[in-house]
């Protein structure tokens, strides 16, 4: 069986590696000079000029770029080439309302779809394999990703996109699916509505999942490998990185192999950053090596992790990441989107609310509950009760169309929520998304 | 003319309504009727009080509270008394949001509070039908 997509790149030497990382750099910091007018700007600022770039070893004297960045550079700010070169975006919120924005070229999309590709072939995917895309399509990265390197695999592609329970099952039972990827929550619903229709998991012919985009622990991982009655893949990555893909696991499921000869990682500190010996754990830096129209050098990704260097008995010689262990900002991952608390904070003051909310988090059967408590306010008060609930429902939309997910809206009486020390606790999070 | 009733937010949660009846208690003032709408997570408790003001003064610190007017209407208490009410609203199209009755302080003498989408409408109709309404000032007993 087919181990490997790429086996020359994914089990080079060490050393071959760091040459390929070496000669991308020097290249790529070129490339970033010349066209990211934002980012040269960044470097002068900070005294280090492409001829200060001989290798992977000076990387840590670039700036970093952060989600501020792409929120001042947006839209074409960190645009790498001519758009006349670029033939895809990516979205994903951010915050305050601006949305981070990633382009592609069609060398951009290729190298993309290179990692997924290599990400199911670790999975075991082969052209004999019915790949059923189950991750959202449309502007979210998880669909398009695993879309592409399913085709490149040679995969049977079933394009199903998120939801419609029904029609997954059918499809998947009719046309003998064989992976399946998605959200692990989404797989998890997805394996307690088969069991609730009669299906054991014999009765499906699944062999494996790649599921990402959201947080999730070794038990779930468990449950869902049962549930099934395949073995769980964990994948990783971000809008601003590519998507899905920068990093996997492969059979030992003990870490993700970070596809180093794209992407360049490091652990850093997240308060002076400095960056951590091996073996530490810190905020996950990443910089991308030869994307050409979004080509994000340093780009904090406020996920902490550790990496591990030691050889992996699959034969991969890529670094490893660890799953992330928290976030060094505020955001929340809410059903796979990312959710900042100050989104809301926008949508109450434009819907004419207080900012005196809660944000409450659990899972119910494995599937992420998301209420939000809002305190009204005595203009806002009615004595008809019809009237409060038109409230809650127009909330519930205008936060809706922010974040992309729909909470559950609870209007409260001012002063019922929990106040710590006299602040207001803004994040309750139930979910035992870390082991 | 109408009479105003008062509406308090209150959580569904035991403790909030004794604690909301025993405020409006603490300021001397009389609830002459009183019913309670209620959802998952809140409840709004309507009241027409003898004291409106003094009850809105003293709560506005600890609750959110809102003046509605709302039609008081008399009737006899005895059967069939409520139906030409609603009659004489309905053949002029009034909308009824909600409602509750009390018993007056007068023998077989009945109340029932409407509220409505128009109020003067509604009490215009009640009159010209023969049907007498409250005002505040008959409230402050």
């Amino acid at each position: 069986m087919r181990r490997y997509y790429q086996p020359e790149i994914e089990t080079a030497p060490r050393e071959k590696i760091l040459e390929i990382q070496n000669e991308k750099i020097v290249r790529q910091v070129r490339h970033v000079w010349d066209n990211v007018p934002y980012y040269r700007d960044l470097m002068m600022r900070k005294g280090v000029t492409p001829e200060d770039i001989h290798g992977v070893e000076d990387i840590k004297k670039l700036p970093f770029l952060s989600k501020a960045d792409l929120r001042d550079a947006y839209p074409y700010g960190l645009l790498g080439t001519d758009l006349k070169n670029c033939v895809r975006i990516q979205s994903t919120s951010g915050t305050t309302g601006k949305r981070v924005v990633a382009f592609y070229t069609q060398h951009d999309v290729d190298l993309w779809e290179d990692c997924t590709a290599r990400a199911i072939v670790a999975a075991g995917g082969t052209e004999e394999d019915v790949l059923q895309v189950a991750y959202g399509y449309g502007l979210f990265t998880g669909g398009a990703g695993l879309h592409g390197g399913s085709h490149k695999v040679g995969c049977l592609t079933l394009p199903m996109s998120s939801g419609n329970t029904e029609r997954q099952i059918q499809f998947m039972m009719d046309l003998g699916t064989t992976i399946l990827c998605c959200t692990p929550s989404y797989a998890a619903y997805i394996g307690e509505s088969l069991a609730e229709q009669g299906y054991k998991p014999e009765d499906n012919k699944l062999k494996a999942g790649i599921f990402g985009a959201e947080p999730w622990t070794e038990e779930m991982r468990r449950d869902i490998e049962q549930k099934l009655g395949i073995k769980a893949y964990d994948i990783y990555g971000l809008t601003e990185t590519s998507g899905p893909g920068v990093a996997y696991e492969c059979e030992e499921q003990h870490g993700m192999h970070i596809n180093e000869d794209h992407f360049y990682a490091e652990i850093i500190d997240p308060d002076t950053g400095e960056v951590l010996p091996d073996g530490e754990k810190g905020e996950l830096v990443f910089t991308a090596l030869d994307k050409e129209a979004f080509p994000l050098l340093r780009y904090r990704t406020r996920d902490i992790c550790v990496l591990d260097r030691t050889p992996c008995s699959c034969g991969r010689t890529h670094v490893r990441m660890s799953k992330p262990m928290g976030r060094s900002d505020d955001m929340l991952i809410i059903r796979g989107v990312n959710v900042f608390p100050s989104q809301i904070e926008t949508v109450l003051l434009n819907e004419g609310y207080t900012p005196n909310y809660q944000i409450v988090l659990d899972r119910e059967r494995n599937t992420d509950t998301f209420d939000v408590f809002v305190e009204v306010s005595a203009d806002q008060f009615s004595d008809l009760m019809s009237q409060i609930q038109k409230m809650e429902k127009s909330l519930e939309s205008a936060l809706r169309t922010m974040l992309g997910i729909s909470p559950k809206v609870h209007l409260v009486a001012p002063k019922t929520i929990t106040r710590s020390e006299g602040k207001a606790v803004r994040v309750v999070d139930k979910r035992k998304l870390h082991d | 003319m109408a009479i105003t009733q008062i509406s308090l937010f209150l959580m569904n949660q035991p403790g909030q309504l004794v604690d909301a009846v025993g405020a409006i208690s603490g300021t001397g003032s009389n609830i002459r009727a009183m019913s309670i709408a209620e959802a998952n997570d809140f409840g709004i408790l309507r009241a027409i009080v003898t004291d409106t003001d003094k009850v809105c003064e003293k709560l506005k610190e600890t609750y959110l509270i809102t003046r509605t007017p709302v039609v008081a209407a008399r009737m006899d208490d005895r059967h069939g008394a409520l139906h030409p009410i609603l009659v004489a609203l309905n053949e002029s199209n009034i909308n009824i949001e909600y409602m509750y009755a009390f018993t007056g302080t007068g023998p077989e003498e009945a109340y029932v509070v409407l509220r409505v989408n128009d109020t003067e409408t509604a009490e215009s109709v009640l009159h010209a039908a023969g049907i007498g309404t409250l005002s505040d000032e008959s409230l402050k007993i």
